[in-house]
């Protein structure tokens, strides 16, 4: 890891799509791409496990998508604007996919983005506590 | 001789394109957000532009994980909207400029900016939204746009202070066109927002309202911002304001601000907007 890298593992709950989580990523992400196509939407639809095995993903990589646990999906080199392709063909917008991350029902979250945004108060340095 | 005469920024959230692509604009939540844009509509009217430099990200439409460009000009005759997912927004195919634009590959890459260029690109919401926030739901776009993607997904991407210095050259390219040229260079993206991971929601108003004013004021000494900066202040996905840097750029020095517009939430994003003229080129 570079130092470049390393920096932006002082902020909280975050996880930068650095050019090394890219590599990991990449048949996932690729694997999101594919759904970019109506019909290949509806392969997937028809049956999930069957369409993932067609990729040379891992396994935490496809249980991940299977259990639409996003977090783990970027834990595993996923980045959002790829991931969205999942959540587009499950119907859901950006509001409800993201507030699943942030262990939030989405009435909440929706409620904390109407009061102003989640704060930047405690979310800036886990080394400073700010 | 074309010279650039305007600039804007705006946020270029996906989901105001699908408020205004299925007539929702009047609703409660988002009324607010699209009365913000009024001024700016009716601006639009009294000076279009003959042309658009629209500086934005593509949101892995056209750039696939197998390719990452950092900057990619847009050479063809038009661009289609991208289907994200939900099928391509119903709005106009946008035309190109591609003699403006093959002078401007020409004219950056000897200013030594090393850009991709795009003879096929399909365009998605962050080039579309701002259009439609601009220019409402014409039957085809009043300007040409010659598309400028900046990648902002995959770290790094470029420094605030490169994309100062590429709207620099742009200007002084733009000012090289034989042809008499009104052009006006937009930057999308932003404000703060933060898309992913247990911290996403996060909004700063205070660093976004000093982004603002330091964008119109000091921009040089905005674009030394580091990129932790960034991301610390307005989120991972807040990142893409260092497009708007490429807008300031191009403008020149001296600047007039004409309009501004903060509202927040615009689903999980500060919406920023403003309206900046040109101080040094004649209108």
């Amino acid at each position: 890891m570079t130092s470049y890298t390393a920096k932006f593992n002082d902020i909280p709950g975050t996880r930068v799509f650095t050019a090394e989580r890219a590599k990991k990523g990449f048949y996932l992400n690729e694997f999101c791409m594919s759904l970019m196509k109506p019909e290949n939407r509806e392969r997937f639809k028809a049956g999930e496990r069957a369409y993932l095995d067609e990729w040379p993903m891992t396994e935490a990589q496809k249980q991940a998508v299977l259990d639409r646990d996003y977090n783990k999906m970027l834990d595993e080199g996923g980045n959002i604007y790829f991931l969205a392709k999942i959540f587009a063909t499950d119907g859901l917008s950006y509001l409800q996919a993201v507030s699943t991350m942030t262990g939030m029902d989405i009435d909440d979250y929706q409620k904390m983005m109407l009061s102003g945004g989640r704060s930047p108060e405690g979310w800036r340095s886990i080394k400073d506590g700010n | 001789m074309a010279r650039i005469t305007a600039g804007l920024t705006t946020s270029h959230i996906p989901a105001i394109g699908a408020t205004i692509d299925h007539g929702r604009t009047g609703e409660p939540y988002w009324k607010p957000l699209f009365d913000g844009y009024e001024w700016t509509k009716a601006w639009a009217k009294e000076n279009v532009p003959d042309v658009v430099i629209l500086v934005y990200n593509d949101h892995a439409s056209a750039f696939t994980p197998e390719l990452v460009p950092t900057f990619a000009l847009g050479c063809a005759d038009e661009f289609p909207p991208a289907d994200e997912g939900y099928g391509p927004r119903p709005v106009p195919v946008v035309q190109g400029r591609p003699d403006l634009a093959a002078h401007l590959a020409e004219g950056l890459i000897l200013d030594e900016f090393d850009l991709t260029l795009m003879y096929k690109l399909e365009v998605d919401h962050g080039l579309t939204v701002p259009l439609s926030l601009v220019y409402g739901q014409p039957e085809q776009w009043p300007v040409r746009v010659i598309p400028l993607a900046v990648n902002v997904v995959q770290y790094p991407p470029p420094t605030g202070h490169r994309c100062f210095m590429l709207g620099q050259a742009i200007r002084r390219a733009v000012a090289r066109f034989d042809e008499d040229l009104n052009v006006h260079v937009w930057g999308t993206g932003g404000m703060s927002h933060q898309l992913q991971g247990p911290r996403a929601g996060f909004i700063n108003k205070e660093f976004d309202n000093a982004f603002f004013d330091r964008l119109v004021k000091d921009p040089e000494g905005l674009a030394q911002l580091p990129h932790l900066d960034y991301v610390r202040e307005a989120g991972s996905e807040g990142i893409e304001l260092v497009m708007w840097l490429i807008m300031r750029g191009a403008l020149g020095g001296e600047v007039a601000e004409l309009y501004r517009f903060y509202h927040v939430p615009g689903s999980n994003t500060a919406v920023g907007h403003i309206v900046l003229r040109s101080v040094d080129t004649p209108v």
